[in-house]
């Protein structure tokens, strides 16, 4: 078990620099001169060439690739990515102080979607009617395919201006949160649903489910006493996937909602060019997707038991 | 004896690729009748290539469809509901809405089939290369493509974004780079289901050049699973497109463009409900019908 977790925590690290040193590469390396765009900045227009190349020394840049890489990936270890050439603060700093509201966002929005897209899957195998199942089957592949702006954009439309029931922007208070959190939820859920509804088709045809039935198990103890859990592993094994998903869904929604967030500091930053904070927010969803992978299959033996922790990489390969 | 055998299904497969065009003509024949008997039972299927196919009409010769222009606007008209002059309605400028979105189909989905297009070269080749040398290329390759999955595509092209500058062009290229780790899973997997095949395995052993087997047996057989696969990721595509220019990275202002026509109806959410809903409406049609006609293939894939 032990063995299994530093092997599993190893990877996530190697992920990590991947992650570090491929935004590094793509960054630092395709056209565009960091310097150039802040000397043009503090002169309003003319770029002064000394001051281009006092930046330049004072950031490494006149240095050789390898020499900046190694540097700036000595930083990183330590946890600096530079400064924000936006605010002149350590670029972690200014993610840090958006983070926590983001992650009320998310924190609200991945239950919802859950509950929404496993009851949506559910309830389109186990409704009683043909016309019923097929009508829900249809709900996914429709939630999957609209776009989280005009989503958002609906919502305010009808909730905040027509029925003036939430605030249409801002980050005060619970009223704020809740039509992000839905707008938010909306296409990660249909995207559980449709996942979840074609496994849980798959289990229901397996001989086991048979036996149950045949045994005279009501329907909804097939369901919930033993389809569901056997069903639920490829959804599970996606959860990386799906927060990765929620994460660059708040870029949008924070937007429609003009709320502060990592989502809409990451938009600030492409338009400012802010590498360090684009970097930064890059690596940082990259952690997400790393220690949610590794949650999920430290959950595996829970939720299935044919699984153990030691055989759960085998699942998550 | 047993090499005999492989030579002889190798043989086998290369008349098979060689055969007379007579042939060829009647199979597809039946082929297009066969999808037109099974596009009547499959009526949802049918809506989706209609829709495709106008979308795609409106990019080739938008004039066909409005006299409006896309471009200038009559100021007395501003902010019309949808009626039978304007069905889409007029923005603050007095534009024609239907106008623009008809005229906007021209850069969406030339920016989608650039995004698709770069996607499937780059991501093809390097699950090819992964998928034929094996080894320790295959796992180099493979290793990056899965660091490439933990990084949300949007915040990808976002870096992307950030390095190659703003525009259309850029856009769809920042958005086919961040979909390459699919295709080459994709890829990687068929060519290696291919080339342990007997027909392969045959050519080999009767001394058929490496470039000439991947040309000619490889490439073939793996496409199926990749061109579905660009089918499901046009869909994605106009999503993601539609989101980054709606956040305003792709044209600027004057042309119209889907994602930011809906960007620009934002300021008159309140009083002017068509200038956001129509143009998502739009997107959301084209994604659909895209997901629908990609499900449509992998299906027909499944089957052969």
């Amino acid at each position: 078990m032990t063995r299994y977790l530093a092997t599993r925590l190893l990877q996530g690290l190697f992920v990590l620099w991947a992650a570090y040193t491929l935004s590094f590469l793509i960054l630092y390396l395709l056209p565009g001169d960091a310097a150039a765009i802040q000397a043009g900045g503090a002169e309003n227009g003319g770029v002064d060439p000394e001051l281009v190349e006092r930046l330049r020394a004072e950031y490494g840049l006149d240095r050789p690739l390898w020499e900046q890489y190694l540097t700036a990936l000595g930083r990183a270890v330590a946890l600096d990515f530079g400064s924000s050439t936006q605010s002149g603060t350590a670029a972690t700093a200014t993610v840090a102080a958006v983070l926590p509201q983001t992650f009320a966002l998310a924190a609200t929005a991945l239950p919802l979607a859950v509950v929404f897209g496993v009851a949506l899957a559910v309830a389109s195998t186990f409704a009683r009617w043909r016309w019923l199942r097929q009508a829900l089957s249809a709900l996914p592949p429709l939630g999957v395919s609209v776009p989280g702006f005009w989503l958002g954009l609906l919502l305010l439309q009808v909730f905040s201006f027509r029925l003036q029931l939430f605030p249409s922007m801002g980050n005060e208070g619970w009223p704020s949160l809740v039509l992000p959190a839905v707008a938010l939820a909306i296409p990660t859920g249909a995207f559980i649903a449709q996942i979840l509804a074609r496994s849980l088709r798959q289990t229901l045809e397996q001989p086991y489910i048979e036996l149950v039935r045949a045994k005279g198990a009501s329907s909804a103890r097939v369901h919930f006493g033993h389809a569901l859990q056997n069903a639920a592993i490829p959804t599970l094994t996606l959860t990386g996937v799906l927060v990765g998903q929620l994460l660059a869904g708040t870029v949008v929604t924070e937007t429609v909602f003009s709320r502060i967030g990592v989502g809409r500091l990451v938009v600030s930053a492409v338009n400012s060019r802010d590498i360090p904070v684009v970097q930064t927010i890059v690596v940082f969803a990259a952690l997400v997707f790393v220690l949610t992978s590794l949650a999920v299959d430290l959950l595996y033996p829970l939720v299935d038991r044919r699984i153990s922790a030691a055989g759960a990489s085998l699942v998550s390969a | 004896m047993t090499s005999d055998l492989l030579i002889a299904a190798g043989l086998g497969e290369h008349a098979r690729a060689a055969d007379p065009p007579g042939d060829a003509v009647a199979r597809r024949s039946s082929a297009v009748r066969r999808a037109a008997l099974g596009a009547l039972r499959q009526p949802g299927l049918v809506l989706a290539v209609v829709v495709l196919g106008t979308v795609v009409l409106w990019a080739v010769a938008p004039a066909l469809f409005t006299g409006h222009s896309a471009i200038d606007g009559v100021p007395r008209d501003k902010l019309q509901a949808p009626s039978a002059a304007h069905i889409f309605g007029t923005d603050n400028l007095g534009r024609d809405l239907f106008a623009r979105v008809v005229y906007g189909a021209g850069t969406s989905l030339l920016a989608t089939t650039a995004a698709v297009l770069v996607g499937l070269v780059v991501g093809s080749f390097f699950g090819l290369v992964a998928g034929f040398l094996r080894g320790i290329v295959d796992d180099a390759v493979m290793r990056v493509m899965d660091v490439l999955l933990a990084i949300p595509s949007l915040l990808l092209s976002l870096a992307l974004i950030t390095a190659l500058g703003f525009g259309t062009l850029n856009v769809a290229v920042a958005v086919g780079l961040s979909s390459v780790a699919s295709f080459s899973r994709v890829m990687r997997a068929e060519v290696i289901t291919v080339s342990t095949a007997v027909y392969v395995e045959a050519a080999r052993s009767s001394g058929v050049r490496w470039f000439t087997i991947l040309r000619r047996h490889v490439l073939p057989n793996a496409s199926g699973a990749v061109l579905a696969l660009s089918a499901l990721e046009f869909g994605a595509a106009v999503l993601a497109i539609s989101s980054l220019s709606f956040l305003g990275f792709g044209a600027p202002p004057p042309s119209p463009e889907w994602g930011s026509l809906v960007a620009g109806g934002r300021d008159y959410l309140a009083v002017a409900w068509w200038l956001t809903s129509i143009p998502g409406l739009v997107v959301v049609a084209v994604v659909l019908s895209a997901n629908r006609v990609a499900r449509a293939f992998e299906r027909t894939g499944a089957r052969r």
